[in-house]
């Protein structure tokens, strides 16, 4: 288990995280949602070790990770990160082998991880060449070659995979990491489409503020009364099984005010009614 | 189908590069020992050579003046000449991973123009009172005190540019404009304070020149650019890593900071050298790194070495030009680099302009 525990991380005086818990199982994907600025990536970069919290703990596999260095925690977890600019013209295949460990040539996991995203035949491509899509996906490759060489199965963190991604290499995202998860290993990324966490996710962690506001299956957090909390929309629901819940953009209207009004409103995050899960 | 196994196109063109590269400066040493005043054939150098490393060899007579010339007087200077160049190309090259960007240098963020100005403090101060002390220690004051200069530089960038034990790249590099820009400044006021034969010196010691090579100048800079050169290939995946950005390398696994760390002090210590062994010698740290990344690709593991092997050729060549072009004068080896490196690299802004800024 990869989990962050009871974090707090404030920058120049505002708390982005107040106590937000989230932990990543084995086996298991776990979707990050919540409205902009509720905490999403900076708790994935506290998760992945790039941000130091001011309070709570990280551990992986039940060690801190303060305590395990980066080298060996790249041999546990692999992370896509939101945004990379590459400096320096390197080719697609220069890219993606950034992921293997220290001193490693392995030209076959490599090509493994670019034909897994669709990319097979731009080994020798100049990267900065690469539509933005691609790019991103050529990243999704090098997450996948590190985490190819971790320890065990490992853990892969993904912030926003499918934020160039036409369709369907969202639906491409959404078979790798479930592909990940029956190998044993763990996922949780940061998601904006609702319907694609719903997609992609055993469980669903909505923030708010910096805080927990709900979690659990996608089922028990997506529902009309917690997205209208998080996102000040009115959305109905659909259920089309087997495959969960689902919301029809059509269908959805924003509170007026947006969320500035609801927060003022004081309604405040309904986290212990919606968390079926937390033990 | 691509098997995907074996070395691409690319990889084999960069071994290729880097065996080029060593070639170039083998070639370079070899013209640096044969060309000068006394045209001294490249075989009667290779057996001159041969022989003063206790090798015996049935070849030509030699006369003992060719022998005194290649080994007394160009080969401190060859040796010189491949270290500063070697050196000066490597901290380019390291300064450009750590920045990110193809325009970062030693030069940049103020380490050779605190050297510099260090040097030419004790020009103007400090030689009439060293004038006063024993011969061996006036000798090294000039090295001693660039070198001095070069640190105390990079020692300050590092505490102004580091907070919470991070080092902000931006701000290391504004500081770095600051401090060259101070430190000319501070040249410029005791370039106006000096006598007429201090000047002389200054010229010759502000635009760069191997004309003062001697076996102790050697000796006072090779731990230096040594150490810089053992680095330099143990942070290869640091830099390659540090392209994507510092997340994404710390992502796969580097320490960040202890790569940053050891790479600043490599290169204030290998540029400190440099310049104290022989003045201020311009473009070499940008244009060498820059041409070998179109020749043979943005690696490091193979950038590093072949940025040293043809940094060490080109400062060679340089001198070679610098020597031989108004013989028997001896033109500022700084203004053959400027004159070469300037144009060329204009050239190769304005050509790919696009990907640097773009």
């Amino acid at each position: 288990m990869y989990e962050a525990k009871d974090i707090d991380y404030a920058v120049s005086g505002r708390l982005l995280l107040d106590g937000a818990d989230l932990a990543v199982r084995p086996g298991r994907v776990t979707a990050l949602i919540g409205p902009n600025g509720a905490g999403k990536s900076t708790l994935l970069k506290v998760l992945s070790g790039e941000l130091r919290p001011r309070r709570g703990r990280v551990l992986v596999d039940g060690r801190d990770i303060a305590a395990l260095g980066p080298a060996r925690l790249a041999q546990r977890r692999a992370v896509l990160p939101q945004d990379v600019q590459v400096a320096f013209p390197f080719t697609v295949a220069e890219v993606a082998a950034i992921g293997l460990p220290s001193g490693e040539r392995a030209p076959s996991r490599i090509a493994e991880a670019l034909a897994r995203v669709d990319l097979a035949g731009f080994r020798d491509r100049p990267y900065a060449a690469l539509s933005g899509g691609e790019q991103q996906r050529v990243q999704i490759a090098r997450a996948l070659t590190q985490l190819a060489g971790c320890d065990g199965p490992g853990y892969l963190l993904l912030d926003e995979p499918t934020s160039s991604l036409d369709l369907s290499h969202q639906l491409m995202v959404v078979d790798l990491a479930r592909q990940v998860a029956r190998a044993g290993g763990g996922v949780a990324a940061v998601l904006h489409d609702l319907n694609l966490a719903a997609m992609i996710a055993d469980e669903i962690v909505a923030l708010k503020n910096g805080q927990v506001a709900a979690r659990g299956a996608p089922a028990e957090v997506l529902t009309d009364a917690i997205v209208a909390d998080l996102y000040a929309v009115t959305a109905r629901i659909g259920t089309a099984p087997p495959s969960g819940p689902f919301l029809l953009p059509q269908a959805m209207t924003r509170l007026r005010g947006g969320l500035a009004k609801a927060a003022e409103g004081g309604g405040g995050p309904p986290s212990a009614v919606h968390e079926p899960t937390r033990q | 189908m691509e098997a995907g196994a074996g070395p691409t196109a690319r990889e084999r063109r960069a071994r290729l590069g880097l065996l080029a590269c060593a070639a170039l400066a083998f070639a370079a040493a070899l013209a640096s020992l044969a060309i000068g005043p006394v045209t001294i054939p490249v075989e009667h150098v290779l057996t001159i050579l041969w022989r003063a490393v206790g090798g015996s060899v049935a070849g030509p007579e030699i006369g003992l003046r060719e022998s005194v010339v290649v080994l007394d007087i160009r080969l401190p200077r060859t040796l010189l000449g491949l270290m500063v160049g070697a050196a000066t190309a490597t901290a380019g090259a390291m300064m450009q991973g750590i920045f990110r960007n193809p325009l970062a240098d030693p030069g940049l963020i103020g380490v050779s123009s605190g050297a510099a100005l260090a040097a030419v403090l004790w020009i103007v101060l400090a030689a009439p009172l060293a004038a006063a002390l024993p011969a061996a220690i006036g000798e090294f004051g000039l090295p001693a005190s660039a070198f001095a200069g070069a640190l105390m530089v990079t020692m300050v960038l590092h505490v102004v540019a580091t907070r919470d034990g991070r080092t902000s790249v931006a701000t290391l590099l504004f500081a770095g404009i600051a401090f060259g820009a101070m430190a000319g400044a501070g040249t410029g006021i005791l370039v106006f304070m000096a006598s007429d034969q201090q000047l002389r010196d200054l010229t010759f010691w502000t635009m760069g020149s191997l004309g003062g090579a001697t076996w102790a100048k050697i000796a006072a800079a090779a731990p230096f650019v040594l150490v810089l050169l053992a680095l330099a290939p143990l942070l290869a995946r640091a830099f390659d890593a540090l392209a994507l950005g510092e997340a994404a390398a710390f992502h796969v696994g580097i320490d960040v900071e202890r790569a940053k760390r050891l790479a600043i002090a490599g290169v204030a210590a290998g540029a400190g050298a440099a310049v104290a062994a022989a003045g201020v010698i311009g473009f070499v740290g940008l244009v060498v790194p820059h041409l070998l990344r179109l020749l043979i690709g943005p690696g490091h593991r193979l950038l590093l070495p072949a940025s040293a092997l043809a940094g060490g050729a080109l400062l060679l060549g340089a001198d070679l030009v610098a020597r031989t072009i108004a013989a028997p004068a001896e033109l500022p080896l700084g203004i053959v680099t400027a004159a070469i490196g300037a144009p060329f690299f204009l050239w190769l802004l304005l050509r790919r302009r696009a990907e640097l800024f773009g």
